[in-house]
């Protein structure tokens, strides 16, 4: 549950704040990337190519001479959509599967955990590669691969906050009132997760654009002609000695926004739960 | 102890077991054969390719087999390294991985260790705010951005270090560094905070109540303390070495085995992906094994069951 004093304590961490702001400025962008965009995000112009910086492109064109300005807030609206809709359905799967785990305990727990510890042995992106080896390596299918991987933590944190949670008195009091578990789950035990929750999806969202971004840039990820900041970045590494301009803005978008989730995600903690003080 | 260590080593057999069936039918489900090229093989040639390679045997015969080689040790031929086998080629690129891990490893725990006590240390102070400000902007750059920077300054710029291949001792700076500052910001932050935590305890009080200096406190008793939580990340940090290790390896042209397993994706060479995902599987369990082990020493409250 929110504390009544989330707000005020929140407003003060100057740099939760800024962060909250570009985050909104990226979603807008996002969604009126075409309103705002010089040009269109795969127009051609062979003839200036590779151009550095100016004013006609603000941040130079790429090697077919498309404007990499536009071709970023394209990339802005891929990137963002992948993240945001990768760290909810991780957030959903992980949920359900953790709280039945630590809800259920005794066999049930154990054997659900000890599923979930087999996966824990293959690193993320391993796992997120193999899994588009599989499903292929479109938009939908590193979207899929994301979420198939984001949810392991996710339910390792949620079955420890409903092992602690389920013993409360409350919990006791309603299930001596007869009260169903779906109920009791759903009802008493949840919403007290919901500052984790939200906490941890703030941190789910960097490492989801971190793992799509990884992966495109190893080419191993988005397929042309869905440029993600990834994609881009990995055209510029291949100019990288004569072009730098062509890594350096894609990069600073992905660091930026990164920081950006990490600062709100650390804001965000510590403004609801002024106890705990633990990097997650 | 001893129980302990053999309890934890058997329960690694099924995780690998686990791991070894996952991604055998994983790779199994793929659509389309190994074989199948854009341009098609004369069938009887292809023939000969399936039965070399036991393609031609049913589903459950070919898992039956691959786990027979991998209780010896064997992990197969390669599809694309031909007269290769897959133990070759990690034999070849394991150690490289493990030379850049462990240099990486070094330097996020120097570097991380000490910043983060010097934050806890002067909590609040400009230096804490400027450091950890430093160690979330550290957490937040991608490795391959950060590799690339380094590269344009280092390389091209001033041409103090080879921007690629591992062969002296200078080589292998730029992909270290590139590999562990993320490690060392993380860890950073964690030291920070485990240490503010810790001196907030009663035996700091009791310890500044008998008149010991700031720095004896710091030093003999809260460091002692705050390490644990550090420790405890060192097993998931393996993986996260693991991770980066493909991106960095990939930009700084390392013939480690991530970079093998990135060309063995892009090529479907289905046994080298499963090899390698097995040993890295194989990395991380025994990593977590040694953190637990590395708790006892330290901290001889915590029992082993």
């Amino acid at each position: 549950m929110i504390q009544p004093l989330f707000w005020p304590r929140f407003r003060q961490d100057r740099l939760a704040v800024a962060s909250l702001l570009l985050i909104a400025a990226l979603l807008l962008i996002a969604i009126f990337g075409d309103v705002i965009a010089p040009y269109a995000h795969d127009l051609q112009n062979t003839d200036n190519n590779l151009a550095a910086p100016n004013a006609q492109h603000w941040m130079g064109t790429d090697a077919l001479g498309r404007d990499l300005f536009s071709r970023l807030i394209y990339g802005t609206r891929i990137s963002m959509a992948v993240s945001l809709l990768t760290g909810v359905s991780a957030l959903l799967l992980g949920t359900c599967y953790g709280a039945v785990s630590g809800y259920a305990g005794g066999r049930i727990d154990n054997a659900m955990m000890r599923g979930v510890d087999v996966l824990y042995a293959i690193p993320d992106l391993l796992l997120i590669i193999l899994i588009t080896v599989l499903i292929g390596r479109g938009v939908s299918g590193v979207f899929l691969a994301l979420s198939l991987v984001g949810w392991i933590t996710v339910a390792r944190l949620i079955r420890g906050e409903v092992l602690r949670l389920k013993e409360n008195a409350y919990v006791e009091a309603a299930r001596a009132f007869g009260v169903k578990d779906v109920r009791i789950l759903l009802k008493h035990i949840l919403p007290n997760t919901f500052g984790v929750l939200i906490v941890t999806l703030t941190f789910r969202i960097p490492s989801a654009i971190l793992a799509e971004s990884t992966l495109s840039f190893i080419g191993l990820g988005l397929t042309p002609p869905a440029a993600s900041w990834g994609t881009l970045a990995n055209e510029g590494w291949k100019a990288l000695k004569f072009y730098p301009h062509l890594i350096f803005f894609p990069g600073l978008a992905i660091f930026m926004t990164m920081l950006a989730f990490n600062f709100l995600g650390d804001g965000l903690r510590d403004a609801l739960d002024p106890k705990q003080n633990k990097v997650s | 102890m001893l129980l302990f260590i053999l309890r934890r080593l058997l329960w690694a057999v099924p995780v690998l077991w686990a791991v070894a069936t996952l991604t055998f039918v994983m790779m199994h489900l793929v659509p389309g054969g190994p074989f199948d090229r854009e341009k098609k093989l004369p069938p009887e040639i292809k023939a000969n390719i399936e039965a070399k390679y036991h393609l031609d045997k049913p589903f459950a015969v070919q898992y039956g087999l691959y786990l027979k080689g991998l209780l010896k040790g064997d992990l197969g031929p390669s599809y694309k390294y031909l007269g290769r086998t897959v133990n070759d080629v990690i034999a070849d690129t394991l150690p490289v991985s493990i030379q850049l891990g462990a240099l990486a490893l070094f330097i996020a725990l120097v570097l991380g260790l000490l910043a983060g006590m010097a934050s806890g240390a002067f909590a609040q102070t400009a230096w804490d705010k400027t450091s950890m400000f430093f160690a979330t902007a550290g957490i937040s750059i991608p490795n391959f951005v950060l590799g690339a920077f380094l590269i344009l300054v280092f390389s091209h710029q001033f041409k103090l270090f080879p921007p690629a291949l591992w062969e002296d001792a200078r080589s292998v700076v730029l992909p270290a560094f590139a590999l562990g500052l993320a490690p060392a910001a993380y860890i950073a932050r964690l030291t920070r905070s485990s240490i503010l935590e810790e001196k907030h305890r009663d035996y700091v009080r009791t310890a500044r109540a008998k008149g010991l200096p700031e720095t004896t406190i710091l030093f003999r008793h809260v460091l002692k303390n705050a390490i644990t939580p550090v420790i405890t990340v060192l097993g998931p940090l393996a993986a996260t070495l693991v991770t980066g290790s493909f991106v960095i390896e990939f930009i700084f042209s390392v013939p480690g085995m991530g970079k093998f397993f990135i060309t063995a994706v892009t090529n479907r060479d289905y046994p080298l992906i499963m090899g390698v995902t097995l040993v890295y599987a194989l990395l991380v369990v025994l990593a977590n094994l040694l953190v637990d082990l590395f708790y006892t020493v330290i901290d001889p409250r915590i029992q082993l069951e």
